[in-house]
C-alpha cells in the first residue's frame, strides 16, 4: 500500500511537469482494495480492471520501473509506451490490464474466468470495476453469463462514491452489489478502508468460486482522494472538508499502520524505512523513465499483429499494413 | 471430388477443428440445441457435446467480449453471430478489445478468436439486418477480415482463421449457404491474404469478393456471349491482409478495371483498391477505374428493389460496359 501510495505521488509530480501525458487517474485513498484482493491470488487465479489501474499492476508484484516509464511513453514501459497510464497488462503475473472503456472489461474478466474453468484450473477471476460501470450493458450481460454458467468469477465494485464527477446517489439505483440478486447471484460488502475486512471478505469468496465455480458481487466501500483524473478539477461535486474526513479518520494505510502499532508487530524506525524505501524506489522508477529511450516511428507498427511480429511463423500472406 | 455446400464446408471445417485442437469450442445463439439458426452448426452438439458447442443468450457483447477474454487465456473459441449486422452491440468488445489488447500490451497477449456469421443483404430482412462491416472491420489494425465465395474457400479459409493467432472476422452470407461446390476430402488449408483468380479474361478486370464473386461470373458469361468481352475475376478472399499484388498483376493484363462490392459506397473497399491501383499502376490503365456498390442508402426492404439495391449481374453488365467506354 505504501509503494502504490509513494509511487502514485511521484507519477503526480511527474505529471505535472508535464513529463506525462494523457489522463492519470490515481488510486491514491484505494490501495486496501487492490492490495487486499491481490494478496489472495494463487497461480490459476487471473485478474482484470478498468482504467484506474496502477493500485492493482504494484499489488500483483509489477516493478515501478517500467510501471513509470509507461507513463513517460518510454520503449522500457510495461507495454512498451504503446499503452499509458490506463493499459498497464503483465500476463506473466495473471494481470490482464489495464481497460480504458467503463465496464468494457468485464466480458473480458468473464471470458478469463470461462477459460479457467474449461481448463478445469483451480483458480477464480476477479474483475474489478467502479461504481460508475455498474450501469453499463456489457456489465450487465456478463453478470448473466456468470450466473447462468457458473463461472468462477467475483465481480468488485470498487465504490468510491462517484463515477467520475456524478455521485453515486445521482447515477444509480439501489445498492450496487445487490444487483445480484436479479441474477440470482451472491453478493456482499465490505470496508474497503480496512486491509483485514477486504482479505476477509475475499478470501471467503474466492475460495468458494475455486471450489464451488460460484460467482458473486462483491462491493468494496473506499473513497479516492485525488480527482477523477488529476485533470479533474474536484471542487464542483464534493466538498474539500469531505476529503480530509476520510484522509483523517479512514485512511487505510494510517489504519493498517496504526493497529500494526497497538499490535506491537511495526514500530516508528521500521514505519520510516518502509517508506524511505518506497520514496527512493519511485524515485529511482523517475531516474530509469528519463534515462529511457522513446519508441521508435518504427515500433507504432509493432505488436499489431501476432503473424507480424512473429515473420518467421506467418501462414498468411498479403498486405497486412497499409499506407 | 464430392460437391456438397458452402453451409456443409463450414459446417466441416468447424468440425475437424474441433476434432483437432481441444481448445476450440464454438459458441453462439441457437449454435447448439437448436443445430444452427441456418443450420451451420447441424449435429455438431450431438457429435461434440456441451463442453465445445454452446448456447449463448442473445447478449453479443456479453458473449463476444468472453471470447476475447478467453482467447486471452489460450482458447480458441468461434463465436458465431447470428447476423454480422449484430456486431453494433458487440463493437467495443471487437474493436476496442480483441483489435487493440495485443497493441496496449506492447505485444504481450494476442487473441486467437475467430468471430464469424452471416454479412449480407438480398434476403428481405431490412436495413437492421443487412449490414455488410468488411470495411468498417478492416479499418482497424488488429484484426484481418475474410470473405469468402465458395465452399472450398470457405473451408479451407475457416480453418486457417481459427489456427490463426490473431482476431479473425469471417463474413459468410446466407445467400451463399445452400450453393455448392467441389471441395476436396482430404485437408487442406487456404491461407488468408491470397486471392483467386476465379476467372480468366483479357479486355477487363472485375475485382470483387463475398456473392459478388457469383454475380461476377454470370455477368461475364453474358459480356462474352452477347458482347465478345474477356473478363477476368479476382476473388480478393481476405480483405485484410489483402493480396493486392494478384489485382496489379491481372490490371497490367487488362487495363480497365471495375470492382464490385456489397457494401455503401463511401468509405468502402472499392475505395481502397481504387487508391492503390491507381497510385501502384496508374500507367496501365486506359480508362478510370470504375466501382458498382450497393446504392446509397439503408438496405431497403421492398423485396424486387433489394435486388436492384445490391449490384446483381445486370448491374454488373451495365458498370463493365461502361468501364469499356
Amino acid at each position: 500500500m505504501v509503494r502504490i501510495r509513494r509511487f502514485e505521488e511521484r507519477s503526480l509530480r511527474a505529471y505535472q511537469a508535464k513529463k506525462i501525458g494523457g489522463f492519470l487517474h490515481l488510486y491514491i485513498g484505494q490501495e486496501a482494495v487492490a492490495v487486499g484482493c491481490c494478496s489472495l491470488m494463487g497461480k490459476d487465479d487471473h485478474i482484470i480492471t478498468a482504467y484506474r489501474d496502477h493500485g492493482h499492476a504494484i499489488a500483483v508484484g509489477m516493478e515501478m520501473n517500467p510501471l513509470m516509464a509507461e507513463l513517460y511513453g518510454k520503449a522500457t514501459g510495461c507495454s512498451k509506451g504503446k499503452g499509458g497510464s490506463m493499459h498497464y497488462f503483465a500476463p506473466e503475473r495473471n494481470y490482464w490490464g489495464g481497460h480504458g472503456i467503463v465496464g468494457g472489461q468485464i466480458p473480458l474478466g468473464t471470458g478469463l474466468a470461462y477459460a479457467i474453468k474449461y481448463k478445469g484450473l483451480h483458480g477464480a477471476a476477479m474483475a474489478f470495476m467502479g461504481d460508475g460501470a455498474v450501469n453499463q450493458g456489457a456489465v450487465h450481460e456478463a453478470y448473466n453469463l456468470a450466473a447462468l454458467w457458473q463461472l468462477p468469477i467475483l465481480f468488485v465494485i470498487e465504490n468510491n462514491g462517484y463515477s467520475m464527477g456524478t455521485s453515486q446517489e445521482r447515477s444509480s439505483a439501489g445498492q450496487l452489489a445487490k444487483r445480484a440478486e436479479g441474477y440470482d447471484m451472491a453478493w456482499d460488502a465490505c470496508d474497503g478502508h480496512d486491509l483485514y475486512a477486504v482479505r476477509a471478505t475475499m478470501d471467503k469468496y474466492l475460495r468458494r468460486a475455486r471450489e464451488t465455480s460460484a460467482p458473486a458481487i462483491i462491493e468494496i466501500h473506499t473513497y479516492r482522494y485525488r480527482g477523477h483524473s488529476v485533470a479533474d478539477p474536484d471542487n464542483t461535486y464534493r466538498t474539500k472538508e469531505e476529503i480530509e474526513a476520510y484522509r483523517q479518520t479512514k485512511d487505510p494505510i494510517q489504519n493498517f499502520q496504526n493497529r500494526l502499532l497497538a499490535e506491537g508487530v511495526l514500530e516508528d524506525a521500521l514505519i520510516k524505512e518502509i517508506n524511505d524505501a518506497a520514496r527512493a524506489e519511485a524515485e529511482a522508477s523517475v531516474a530509469f523513465s528519463e534515462a529511457s529511450p522513446w519508441p521508435t516511428v518504427e515500433d507504432i507498427q509493432r505488436d499489431v499483429y501476432w503473424e507480424a511480429d512473429n515473420p518467421s511463423q506467418r501462414t498468411s500472406t498479403g498486405q497486412l499494413f497499409f499506407d | 471430388m464430392p460437391t456438397i455446400t458452402y453451409r456443409e464446408a463450414v459446417r466441416h471445417a468447424l468440425a475437424e477443428e474441433i476434432e483437432r485442437d481441444e481448445a476450440v469450442v464454438l459458441l453462439g445463439e441457437e449454435v447448439a440445441q437448436f443445430n444452427g439458426s441456418y443450420k451451420v452448426s447441424e449435429g455438431l452438439l450431438e457429435r461434440f457435446g456441451p463442453k465445445r458447442i454452446v448456447d449463448t443468450p442473445i447478449s453479443e457483447a456479453g458473449f463476444i467480449g468472453m471470447g476475447v477474454g478467453a482467447s486471452m487465456l489460450g482458447l480458441r473459441p468461434v463465436m458465431e453471430l447470428m447476423f454480422w449486422s449484430f456486431y453494433s452491440v458487440a463493437f467495443d468488445q471487437i474493436l476496442n478489445n480483441a483489435a487493440n489488447v495485443r497493441y496496449m500490451s506492447g505485444g504481450q497477449i494476442n487473441c486467437p478468436i475467430v468471430i464469424r456469421g452471416p454479412a449480407n443483404g438480398g434476403t428481405n430482412v431490412g436495413a437492421t439486418h443487412s449490414h455488410t462491416p468488411e470495411n468498417v472491420l478492416a479499418n482497424h489494425p488488429g484484426v484481418k477480415v475474410v470473405v469468402p465465395a465458395t465452399p472450398y474457400d470457405a473451408k479451407g479459409l475457416l480453418k486457417s482463421a481459427i489456427r490463426d493467432n490473431d482476431p479473425v472476422m469471417f463474413l459468410e452470407n446466407t445467400l451463399l449457404y445452400g450453393e455448392k461446390g467441389e471441395v476436396p476430402e482430404d485437408e487442406y488449408l487456404i491461407p488468408l491474404g491470397q486471392a483467386d483468380i476465379k476467372r480468366e479474361g483479357t479486355d477487363l478486370t472485375i475485382v470483387t469478393y463475398g456473392r459478388c464473386v457469383l454475380h461476377s461470373l454470370a455477368a461475364a458469361e453474358t459480356l462474352a456471349a452477347e458482347h465478345g468481352l474477356s473478363v477476368e475475376i479476382v476473388d480478393l478472399r481476405s480483405i485484410r491482409p489483402l493480396d493486392i499484388d494478384t489485382v496489379l498483376h491481372s490490371v497490367a493484363k487488362t487495363h480497365r478495371v471495375l470492382i464490385v462490392e456489397e457494401q455503401k459506397p463511401f468509405c468502402s473497399v472499392a475505395t481502397q483498391l481504387a487508391y492503390m491501383i491507381q497510385r501502384d499502376a496508374f500507367d496501365e490503365l486506359d480508362a478510370p477505374i470504375k466501382r458498382l456498390s450497393t446504392i446509397d442508402a439503408p438496405a431497403i426492404y421492398s423485396p424486387p428493389v433489394e435486388i436492384e439495391q445490391l449490384p446483381n449481374p445486370k448491374r454488373i453488365i451495365a458498370a463493365a460496359l461502361d468501364a469499356m467506354e
